[in-house]
């Protein structure tokens, strides 16, 4: 099995690579340069050009791909024109928070998925699967935005129960008890919103995942060794049900990554699909290169992620 | 001999499709003794499997009406809780398809020590083991220990089968039910599978069904044989009263549409048209009449019924004492080929 | 020259392994098998799961990749480069196993059927129409059946629609994989019978491949036995059956259950008798890299894979 995911991780690095090669040449081919933005446009401009030529602009594509690429792997992604900082620490900031609202979803996603997909899987074609799948259609039908809005206007703005704004009350010292509240208290309505909507795939994914488990012939056996209704779905069904979804986790990395430039835009929620926004109106190119790199890594591991533990939960794979 | 273990009585289930319900085992009577192989023979539609599943109570939905009498036990309408406490232990079923009648994600220790805890859950782990290891030994499987910590994938067919074998015998049951054990074998291995049962049968003193679709197995197997069509027990004999004088046209004509391994034929008999599906069953009069075009109507009864032609002989409807295999001219005739 | 000749075919898989996933070894699923097929007879392929015998059929028609060995159909190496292009699917056709999977659900009979005189013919509608109708009826279906869909018909009937299509070009050789396999007993009586009529009529040749003797003795005119990628074993259809020479024959022929129950203890002692010599002489009919022989002569008709005079005593 240790090849399996050793083969799996080399198989990774050249598709970073592809990637960030990738996502530099878009850079490229995006108008202006670093210089662009940085200097006095009244200067001459024989020294911009000077200046061009001194941090090596001029050179081939390859060349300022390599250039940036020893740089990134060193941990440097250049300089942020609008903050005036290193676009590393940037990210490190927003980071943070993205990872917290991620999780956040991530675990209401679950906690929302689980019992109802198995309720309607285990119930199928009964009144109580019918409402479960009608919200997974109008989940489905509604874009998340829209249904962002609506939470944050309704609960946000009318009840008042949630901050509508930021990622932490201001005036807190970071580490005490208040401080780590209020952090959560600004989360719960921009991670309950997206995991409203993206978990309706995974209510539909485990309900026929049971469905389909419920007719397998070795739940026949099972029954037939005089197993007990409830044994039959807890020790066969839904172990057997759940192994896909598990096998689905990394992906939901990708989807949240979607998800968060929305959902931050609209909470101002200060994570890194916000700063990838405002790094792309505000043309704050080796952000936005950063920004874009970094998700699509994510993405990368994700998948990486739901490969492994597929291996290591099925045994059918486990094997080889 | 007359132990009686199961008695079936007019046991009738029936399938829900849209909003009427279909009998597709119909006024089934019966008896298995202990130490008796009785064969349930037919095509598929027959309702052989159909039957076998309403023993074991494994039908979800569907409506059964008559009485299955296990050892003074009526299972029809019986609680889950009860009939629970007798399937696996005193009763239980082989399946016909040993690729997917395990769960592919247990070990074999797992799945065969399900059974043994579920009718002792007071047994130790190590207790437990044991009797696995030594079921997996009764069923000829090699290096048990090994295979216990093994999954479903890892074994072949053969292999499979016997697991699910060492499954139902785990609790010694006294009536065991073998649907179609070793269609999907290798016939080298299904000499083998059938060895095998048959060993367990003398050993454990068990009353077998065994529900197939295949003469030979039966020939081979059985101390009883009966027949279905369409639902129905159209003849039931003793083996070899039925090979040698099969008198249902129905039996007849099954007999006759396989090669038969000492003469060569030219020409294999073919019953003409098809089962009819559950929906479409003849519920009225003898419902072999449209596949035998060329017998006389008169020849049939209103409502046959199940005659004893000779002790332990029965045959439905009166047909069969007119019946022959009709030449060629007399198919191309009725126009049904 | 025979009308279809197999010589020394060899069918090998890769199998990958390693953290590069190269090929570290290969199955070999059929190793080094040469028979010849006569025209209008119908030759037995047997053999049990993993034998070869459904890869061997396949190779013939080009459905898996022939590593290496000829097929020479009518004269023409059908395995050799220079005759990839040649165009013999018009005379050889296959009979698969399933009726229920090897049909497209979604298309009507009229465009299963008419699939190869599409790709062969060029056909306007309505002489289409007329062909499949034809063809149907040859078959035995109604010429109504040509709008419906393959779920409309029963096991049988979809078996022979399958038929259908293949003799649509009118092949000269079939290729039929377990063709009645997954049919009903009286439904598999008129599928063979139905075979043989239409092989009359039209002068077809069968490779008929199979795991069921019963069957294939009754179809047969000669019959090959595969065990493990190779031919332990060929004869006429009464060599095989009267006389068999290699244990895994022996084996195989006694394991067939006997329909009279009057026989069940003689064919239990017999059972019993050839596993008693499978087990002492298994290792005696196979080299020492558990291969089969290569086949003997023992008659003018039947060849085993025996070892040489002297070795078995």
């Amino acid at each position: 099995m240790w090849k399996f995911i050793v083969r799996r991780i080399i198989i990774t690095l050249p598709q970073i690579l592809l990637l960030s090669l990738f996502v530099f040449l878009l850079a490229q081919l995006m108008p202006g340069d670093a210089l662009t933005g940085l200097v006095d446009p009244n200067l001459d401009p024989a020294q911009i050009a000077l200046q061009r030529e001194r941090l090596g602009l001029n050179n081939p594509w390859y060349v300022q791909y390599y250039d940036w690429i020893t740089s990134a792997l060193q941990g440097d992604l250049g300089q942020s024109f609008r903050y005036k900082m290193d676009v590393t620490d940037i990210i490190a900031q927003r980071l943070v928070n993205t990872f917290w609202l991620s999780l956040l979803t991530l675990i209401f996603t679950y906690m929302i998925a689980i019992p109802l997909g198995i309720t309607s899987g285990r119930f199928n074609d009964t009144f109580r699967d019918q409402m479960i799948v009608g919200y997974t259609y109008v989940g489905f039908a509604t874009p998340l935005f829209i249904f962002a809005l609506l939470l944050l206007w309704l609960l946000g703005f009318n009840f008042g129960w949630f901050p509508t704004g930021g990622s932490v009350q201001p005036g807190l010292t970071p580490g005490t008890l208040d401080y780590v509240l209020s952090k959560l208290h600004h989360l719960i309505l921009p991670a309950l919103s997206m995991a409203l909507i993206t978990t309706v795939s995974t209510v539909q994914y485990l309900r026929s995942e049971i469905i389909d488990t419920k007719q397998k012939e070795f739940i026949l056996t099972a029954r037939a060794k005089g197993a007990s209704e409830s044994r039959v779905y807890n020790r066969h069904i839904f172990r057997n049900s759940l192994l896909p979804i598990a096998a689905l986790f990394g992906f939901e990395i990708t989807g949240l990554i979607g998800g968060t430039v929305f959902i931050e835009r609209i909470y101002s929620y200060p994570g890194m699909g916000l700063l990838l926004l405002e790094s792309i109106s505000q043309r704050d190119y080796s952000v936005v290169v950063a920004v874009v790199l970094l998700f699509g890594i994510a993405s990368i591991i994700g998948a990486l992620l739901s490969d492994i533990i597929l291996s290591l939960v099925d045994p059918r794979i486990r094997i080889k | 001999m007359n132990d009686k273990l199961l008695e079936i009585r007019n046991l009738k289930t029936s399938f829900r499709i849209r909003d009427d319900y279909y009998a597709a085992v119909d006024d089934v009577s019966l008896n298995v003794n202990k130490n008796e192989v009785l064969a349930i023979v037919g095509e598929s539609g027959s309702g052989k499997s159909a039957l076998a599943f309403s023993i074991m109570g494994l039908h979800n939905r569907a409506k059964m009406e008559g009485s299955i009498n296990f050892k003074g036990t009526n299972l029809v309408g019986l609680a889950p809780g009860k009939i629970n406490k007798i399937r696996g232990k005193e009763m239980s079923m082989i399946f016909q398809d040993p690729l997917t009648a395990l769960n592919p994600l247990m070990t074999i220790e797992e799945q065969i020590g399900e059974v043994i805890y579920l009718h002792n859950k007071a047994i130790s782990n190590r207790d437990k083991k044991a009797k696995v290891i030594e079921l997996l030994d009764q069923v000829g499987i090699p290096h048990a220990k090994y295979v216990c910590d093994q999954y479903p994938h890892e074994l072949s067919g053969g292999m499979r089968q016997r697991v699910i074998i060492a499954i139902a015998i785990a609790n010694s049951p006294e009536l065991l039910i073998a649907d179609e054990p070793t269609t999907a074998l290798d016939v080298t291995i299904q000499a083998q599978i059938l060895d095998l049962i048959r060993d367990l049968k003398q050993k454990m003193d068990a009353g077998i069904i065994l529900i197939t679709h295949d003469l030979g197995v039966v020939a081979e197997m059985a101390d009883r044989v009966a027949v279905m069509y369409a639902g129905e027990i159209v003849e039931i004999a003793e083996v070899n009263t039925l090979f040698e004088q099969p008198r249902h046209p129905y039996t007849r004509s099954l007999l006759n549409s396989v090669p038969n391994s000492d003469e060569k034929q030219d020409k294999l008999h073919v019953i003409q048209g098809i089962v009819p599906a559950l929906q479409n069953l003849p519920r009225e009069g003898c419902r072999f009449k449209t596949r035998i075009p060329w017998i006389a109507e008169s020849t049939h009864e209103d409502h046959p019924e199940l005659h004893e032609i000779a002790p332990n002989h029965f045959v439905r409807c009166s047909c069969y004492e007119h019946f022959y295999f009709p030449d060629e001219t007399e198919v191309e005739n009725s126009g049904l080929s | 020259m025979a009308f279809l000749e197999i010589n020394d075919l060899h069918v090998h898989f890769p199998i990958k392994g390693g953290i590069l996933n190269r090929t570290i070894d290969s199955v070999k699923a059929v190793n080094g098998v040469s028979f010849q097929v006569e025209q209008g007879k119908t030759y037995g392929l047997v053999g049990e799961s993993g034998s070869g015998k459904t890869t061997t059929g396949r190779a013939i028609i080009g459905l898996n990749e022939i590593t290496s060995g000829q097929v020479i159909f009518e004269g023409n190496d059908l395995a050799a480069t220079e005759n990839k292009k040649l165009d013999v699917k018009r005379d050889v056709q296959m009979i698969f196993q399933d009726p229920y999977s090897s049909l497209n659900p979604k298309k009507r009979v009229l465009d299963i059927v008419a699939e190869p005189l599409r790709n062969y013919e060029k056909l306007s509608r309505s002489q289409e129409v007329e062909r499949v109708a034809d063809l149907l009826e040859k078959v035995g279906l109604s010429p109504e059946s040509i709008f419906k869909y393959p779920h409309e018909f029963s096991g049988g009937q979809r078996q022979r629609i399958g038929i259908a299509r293949a003799i649509a070009l009118k092949p000269k050789l079939i290729i039929a994989d377990e063709p009645v396999s997954a049919l009903d007993v009286s439904v598999q009586a008129q599928v063979l019978n139905f075979m043989r009529e239409i092989q009359k009529e039209l002068n077809l040749t069968y490779l008929f491949i199979s795991h069921d003797l019963g069957i294939v003795k009754h179809m047969s005119d000669r019959i090959g036995i595969m065990y493990k990628g190779r031919f332990v074993e060929e004869g006429d259809t009464e060599d095989i059956f009267s006389n068999p020479q290699h244990i895994y024959t022996k084996r195989l022929v006694a394991a067939i259950p006997d329909i009279n129950p009057k026989n069940r203890d003689a064919q239990k002692k017999f059972r019993e008798e050839v596993q008693l010599e499978y087990q002492k002489d298994y290792g005696r009919y196979f080299d020492e890299k558990g291969l089969a022989f290569n086949l003997r002569n023992i008659s003018q008709t039947h060849l085993a894979a025996l070892p040489e005079i002297g070795v078995v005593e």
